[in-house]
């Protein structure tokens, strides 16, 4: 039996998803740019996801442009705008994805300087803390709806609005919120919002960036016009499809999701802490995702523990899946300002819809056995 | 409307996703079948069988084109593989020269992105081909300068089929050290392919075109002598840095199980889709003034470009609803220009508007070239029979003499 909590990873796609997806990779297998009916069908589900990918962040259907995932939306909103402008400034979140800090880093080449806020000991940044990293010459921020690691929630719609004030473009990576908490475009007044379909239940490969119209953006992806001309490419169909089915099932199974995820969570961080005293619960004083739980277990090494909970069937991360085959410790946590030794113990749990309260109960117990078992061996009392 | 689905002539555009393919992806999504993993978690099981799989699937399509698995980057489609092999080569080495080679009747993807280089400062050289699509390598290699790095030119076109001499070209930029960049996304699976012997440094595949899934495509980048390329996509380094993001294992496997199946069966299914574009190549050979666009001997089996003149494109396209064709390509159709691709091999205007692409694939039949030829037969018969240049035509007036009045 293998125990999956490596949901923010990504996630297992939905049978009714699939539903979704296998027409398109059978009977109706046209190419949306064709005129023909077979090429106007294919327009039809197109159009029918946007829609739906549109509802589950309360925008319009005409300012969702479908990417090939969360990486390239990034990308696209980020590099779109460095390259539609002269090269300026830009600030960036604390503990932004790789995506977005890698890009900004290749901007660096092209003339940009980049800024990173500061924040506080859930890795939160506040409005005036962003503020304190702007100057006149900032045309963009970039800060994450929440953090991919420790679940912490920022707050977007107060940081959209203080660079508003400014004329400062703003992004976010919703990458992790979106299908976990509600999320609204048009309220939060952001510019440009980055989406994934693989962490809602939906297809890999798949992802949109929300751009609102004013924005000016030079597209990632020349040739072929499509997407109005902000990305060329023939459109992945069926994986958009499938997109816009795990879009309204997450819109409309929202609050039921998040009501499991959460007494999934808190049963198991009450469960831990009774089994292992000394158990540390990153970000806990912040609002986090109802999925999500980030701790160590002291003095455990994570990446020890990970491995010799793979080979009793739970799959549970030290942190980000992109990160993982690095062994430096999160740079989340080191944002958050956590000592080098407890971030080395850091692991992930990330719950979904297929999880159970069964689940939790063998999880801890493997801890609690493996622990006696490393503390035998004499493992666990040195960090590395 | 019609009611019964037109039959699909249009396989150039897209393909049908093979069945045996779609069944191999759908065992990579659910948690059923628990092969669902992020390829990049190293911590558990569900990553590492994603990783295998993906492993296989690089083997699958290196083997289709004789490369070295380690030579493969996964994209979102030929688009993105366009647009990394030409960026990429052209912002790494721009210190070694700011000079690129391609021609007029590329794709809209090598076009475009060589238009935003030439904002960016690059000059780009725009080959016109002969009249039979091909590139005269006697021009090739006289745009050839000393600050050229890059040349692309695609395998095959993806509206007249015709054939580049790849090899040739290869050979070129090799002896003068330019890099060859080919969009191979019409031409895997349907030619053979050597990146070594024919001298190829980078080439861009699709898996739509192919009967594997839209969304999915790849660029190879040659090892030695090593490609050096700036990536367009940042993230978390997958893809030894030079494309992020998370794999799509299941759209990954799809298309290296339609490049598998595409080796196996290339052969015989190439004899099989030449018999069925010569019979209607012949069948429509006895409608009066009818003109094959491209060159006819070095072309793929599976396309048929014919201009019908004195017909007009869109009613002629709306007479052919019955049929899914296409004008020229999809990412053009939408729009009422000529095809630039026919233009630049001198059709004029009115024979441009006038050409219909036939694609034929893995599903056409008998039956279907049959039932296309009799409905060309009597559609052409009845549009030329409403038109007044027919009719002058017929009578033996020569129409680039007449006056026209404006009105």
């Amino acid at each position: 039996m293998t125990v999956y909590l490596d949901h923010n990873a990504t996630t297992p796609l939905d049978e009714r998803v699939l539903e979704a997806m296998l027409p398109y990779l059978r009977g109706k297998y046209g190419n949306s740019s064709s005129v023909h009916a077979p090429g106007r069908e294919a327009r039809n589900a197109l159009d029918l996801a946007r829609e739906r990918v549109a509802a589950l962040v309360n925008a319009h259907p005409s300012q969702v442009v479908f990417t090939s995932g969360g990486t390239e939306a990034n990308n696209t909103a980020i590099k779109g705008v460095a390259f539609a402008t002269t090269a300026a400034k830009m600030v960036l979140g604390p503990t932004e994805h790789a995506s977005v800090r890698a890009v900004t880093e290749a901007l660096r080449h092209h003339g940009w300087n980049m800024e990173h806020a500061g924040c506080d000991e859930d890795g939160l940044v506040s409005a005036q803390t962003l503020l304190q990293a702007v100057d006149t010459d900032t045309r963009l921020a970039s800060v994450m709806w929440v953090n991919n690691e420790s679940g912490a929630i920022a707050p977007i719609a107060e940081l959209a609005e203080a660079c508003r004030e400014r004329d400062i473009l703003f992004h976010t990576d919703a990458v992790q919120a979106a299908g976990k908490v509600e999320l609204d475009f048009a309220a939060s007044r952001v510019q440009l919002m980055s989406l994934s379909a693989h962490k809602l239940y939906g297809p890999k490969g798949v992802g949109a960036l929300i751009v609102d119209k004013a924005v000016s953006l030079e597209p990632l992806l020349h040739g072929g016009g499509q997407e109005r001309g902000r990305r060329g490419g023939t459109e992945n169909i069926a994986a958009i499809a499938g997109f816009g089915k795990a879009a309204e099932l997450a819109k409309s199974e929202l609050v039921a999701r998040q009501r499991q995820v959460l007494s999934l969570r808190d049963y198991f961080e009450q469960a831990l802490s009774q089994a292992l005293p000394q158990a540390v619960i990153f970000a806990a004083g912040a609002e986090r995702l109802p999925n999500t739980s980030f701790f160590a277990i002291p003095p455990l090494e994570g990446r020890t523990l990970i491995m010799a909970l793979d080979r009793l069937g739970f799959a549970i991360a030290s942190g980000s899946a992109c990160g993982s085959e690095q062994y430096q410790p999160s740079h989340v946590l080191k944002a958050m300002g956590v000592a080098t030794e407890l971030a080395h113990g850091a692991m992930r749990v990330s719950f979904g819809m297929q999880n159970s309260e069964g689940d939790v109960d063998s999880l801890i117990s493997a801890f609690t056995s493996q622990i006696k078992q490393l503390q035998g061996m004499g493992a666990a009392t040195a960090w590395i | 409307m019609s009611v019964t689905k037109p039959i699909y002539f249009d396989y150039s555009a897209t393909t049908p996703t093979d069945p045996r393919v779609a069944k191999k992806m759908c065992s990579f999504l659910t948690m059923d079948d628990g092969l669902f993993g992020n390829a990049a978690s190293r911590s558990h099981q569900y990553g590492w069988d994603a990783e295998k799989a993906i492993d296989e699937a690089r083997n699958n399509v290196a083997a289709l084109i004789a490369a070295d698995p380690k030579e493969i980057v996964w994209t979102s489609g030929a688009t993105e593989s366009d647009n990394l092999a030409i960026k990429g080569v052209a912002h790494f080495y721009k210190k070694k020269g700011n000079h690129i080679i391609t021609s007029k009747t590329e794709h809209k993807a090598v076009l475009d992105t060589c238009r935003q280089l030439e904002r960016e400062g690059f000059e780009v050289t725009y080959l016109d081909p002969q009249e039979s699509g091909l590139i005269d390598l006697n021009k090739l290699e006289a745009a050839m300068r000393d600050e050229t790095i890059l040349v692309s030119i695609m395998h095959v076109n993806n509206e007249i089929g015709v054939i580049q001499d790849v090899a040739a070209i290869g050979e070129l930029c090799r002896s003068r050290k330019i890099l060859f960049h080919v969009d191979a996304a019409q031409s895997c699976g349907k030619v053979a392919i050597d990146v070594d012997a024919m001298k190829i440094d980078l080439l861009s595949m699709s898996a739509h075109k192919i009967y594997g899934p839209k969304g999915m495509g790849a660029l190879y980048v040659r090892r030695k002598p090593r490609v050096r390329l700036e990536a367009q996509m940042h993230g978390g380094g997958h893809e030894r840095g030079m494309r992020s993001g998370t794999l799509a294992t299941h759209q990954i496997v799809g298309m290296g199980e339609a490049f598998r199946l595409a080796k196996e069966e290339m052969a015989s299914e190439n004899e099989r889709v030449r018999m069925l574009r010569d019979r209607l190549m012949n069948g429509l050979s006895d409608i009066e003034e009818v003109y094959v666009n491209g060159d006819v001997e070095q072309r793929v089996p599976h396309n048929l470009n014919i201009s019908f003149n004195f017909v007009e494109g869109e009613s002629l396209m709306m007479a052919l609803s019955d049929l899914a064709v296409s004008s020229g390509s999809a990412c053009t159709s939408a729009s009422l220009e000529p095809s630039y691709v026919l233009r630049a091999l001198g059709r004029s205007d009115e024979l441009a508007h006038s050409s219909i692409r036939f694609s034929i694939g893995r599903f056409t039949t008998e039956a279907d070239v049959d039932h296309a030829i009799k409905l060309c037969h009597d559609k052409i018969q009845k549009l030329r029979d409403l038109s007044p240049l027919w009719d002058m035509y017929k009578e033996g007036i020569d129409l680039s003499t007449v006056q026209w009045s404006a009105h």
